[in-house]
């Protein structure tokens, strides 16, 4: 793909994680029995009114102040569209007065991309199609649960900042850990409540003008979101660089076959004919409850990666101190600070041991981690030592000093450590002298035979160190 | 969008019954086109005056922020949701074949 740039914009549903819908008072509840939480007003039947639930606009509030947006007075628009999945042949929908405007997010390698806008509108049903391999097109007839009808979302709209599909996954997991930390959201992408249409172009490396985009739905993981992307990227450049041009479309993921097919919209289905919505009155958020809930809100992942990468003097993007934050595993480091102890191997132990294991995470409390962290720190146990020590606490629980004590763990250090190496040495004594005559590679040789001679419980790096020391000892 | 002052003509009327599915004869669509353009022109008769100042009405109530406390109560039970639905199957509203794909 030389010489050309690829564009993406992305919008992203989000479900929020409200008792009720965004209108009326039927439980929001995923996986319940068909059409058992609906009411005349998700219905659509006639005469029944929409009321705003209150939490829902305090979620997008925080979602917009998470997101660095200005809060501003919003009204809804009836968005009119003839589908089965509302039964009222318009969804209501934020429209040229969106609750959130104008923010920005920052990825962890510190980009920062704008956001345009995050509004609120209501969810659709849910339609199954019966018949023809449950293909629209080839269907007989479709059925409709509308448990979904009314459910509360915001939609975040990027701005076309994003330049990869590896930079569009990047945004789609901080946008979610954002969302999961606000509270607003579970963030579960397989369970639908997070949904993501990419917006995507080229354009020839240099130029500034944006090429026509394609909207691609149907990503159901970060992994296809990244597929789909990549698909959607060579397809454009094929058809430009093969003298065609790109017809600005909707066009559907097929996870399955690995493509992207046009949805074959009619023009006319984009005239959506918005107007004000009668039946509800403007929401406009009082600055100082807005200023209330930005005082609310708990620290943001970037903000957390921040205090993760200071404690352990590491950089905030560094891979170890993204999983440690995107794990919520920073309260162990910062029991670790507390402690006085290595906060920078706390970080190595939870983005490594920790993290393989993060579903026994339970059984695993701040102060006996602390306290693993001292007695390798302070040569009682050796790495590899810790490590099983820390498999153990985290698979069955237990105490650090037990285990340790089970496994007839102690790392050989001082004088039983010289020792052993007396003899390793002795064992070894032409790769000594050529060790001593400056053949470096060596030292890894006498580690190795000292690992397999104290059956791996010596301080391999006091090892390193005295092996280093004698032979500037040239001894 | 043209303008207000612009008289709106059959074919934009067409447009409109089109997107709102309705089926309109020609005589319908002269009739209708006259009264719809009537009523733009009294529209047009705002645009005379100087609103720079003049923020967008966006509801004819003095009212905002009415909420409603996040609290579930139950809707209709099934069978009684299900009743008025001209066809059923599997507890779901049973829905002729879908043309087109959802927006």
């Amino acid at each position: 793909m030389s010489g050309w740039e690829t564009v993406i914009g992305l919008e992203v549903h989000t479900e929020l994680r409200t008792e009720t819908k965004l209108f009326c008072s039927c439980a929001n509840r995923f996986g319940d029995e068909p059409n058992t939480n609906v009411c005349p007003v998700c219905l659509g039947l006639p005469g029944s009114l929409p009321v705003l639930n209150a939490r829902a606009v305090d979620y997008a509030v925080r979602i917009g102040v998470a997101l660095h947006c200005q809060v501003q007075p919003s009204i809804f628009h009836r968005k009119n569209y003839f589908y089965p999945d509302m039964p009222k042949d318009y969804q209501i929908s934020q429209y040229d007065l969106p609750i959130d405007t104008d923010g920005w997010l920052e990825l962890p390698g510190g980009k920062r991309v704008g956001i345009e806008r995050a509004h609120l509108e209501e969810d659709t049903g849910k339609t199954t199609h019966v018949g023809g391999g449950g293909r629209i097109h080839d269907a007989d007839h479709s059925l409709v649960d509308y448990n979904r009808a009314g459910v509360p979302l915001v939609e975040i709209v990027s701005r076309p900042d994003l330049r990869s599909a590896d930079e569009a996954r990047a945004y789609v997991d901080e946008l979610r850990a954002i969302l999961v930390a606000t509270g607003a959201s579970d963030g579960k992408m397989e369970e639908g409540s997070l949904r993501v249409d990419a917006n995507v172009s080229v354009r020839p490396v240099g130029s500034t003008a944006f090429g026509t985009r394609c909207e691609v739905k149907n990503m159901n993981s970060l992994r296809s979101l990244g597929r789909a992307i990549d698909y959607e990227v060579a397809r454009q450049v094929r058809l430009v660089e093969g003298g065609g041009e790109v017809v600005q479309e909707t066009r559907h993921w097929n996870e399955a076959e690995g493509h992207t097919s046009s949805m074959r919209s009619k023009e006319e289905a984009f005239d959506y004919r918005y107007f004000p919505e009668p039946d509800l009155v403007p929401v406009v958020p009082d600055p100082a409850w807005v200023d209330g809930i930005r005082a609310a809100l708990p620290a943001m992942p970037a903000e957390l990666r921040r205090g993760v990468a200071h404690a352990a003097g590491m950089a905030p993007e560094s891979d170890a101190v993204v999983t440690v934050v995107r794990l919520g595993l920073e309260p162990f480091v910062t029991a670790t600070v507390a402690a006085g102890a290595d906060a920078g191997l706390a970080v190595r132990r939870l983005a490594n041991e920790v993290a393989s294991e993060i579903g026994s995470l339970a059984n695993l409390g701040p102060e006996q981690f602390v306290t693993l962290l001292r007695m390798e720190s302070a040569g009682d146990l050796t790495t590899a030592q810790a490590r099983t020590v820390l498999k153990d606490m985290l698979t069955g629980g237990g105490d650090p000093a037990g285990i340790a004590a089970a496994h007839g763990f102690e790392a050989l250090g001082g004088d039983a450590l010289e020792a052993a190496l007396d003899e390793v040495v002795a064992d070894n004594a032409d790769a000594w002298a050529r060790y001593v005559a400056g053949e470096d590679k060596l030292q890894g040789l006498f580690i190795g035979r000292l690992r397999g001679a104290t059956a791996g419980k010596a301080d391999l790096a006091a090892a390193a160190a005295i092996l280093r020391a004698r032979r500037a000892a040239g001894c | 969008m043209a303008g207000m002052a612009q008289r709106i003509t059959t074919a934009d009327v067409a447009h409109v019954a089109r997107l709102a599915r309705l089926a309109v004869t020609d005589e319908e669509l002269e009739r209708f086109t006259g009264q719809l353009a009537a009523v733009l022109d009294h529209a047009a008769d705002i645009e005379a005056l100087d609103l720079g100042g003049v923020p967008p009405t966006a509801h004819p109530l003095p009212l905002a922020n009415v909420l409603r406390e996040d609290v579930a109560r139950p809707g209709l039970p099934r069978e009684e949701a299900l009743a008025a639905a001209p066809a059923v199957e599997d507890d779901r509203f049973r829905v002729p074949r879908i043309l087109g794909e959802a927006p």
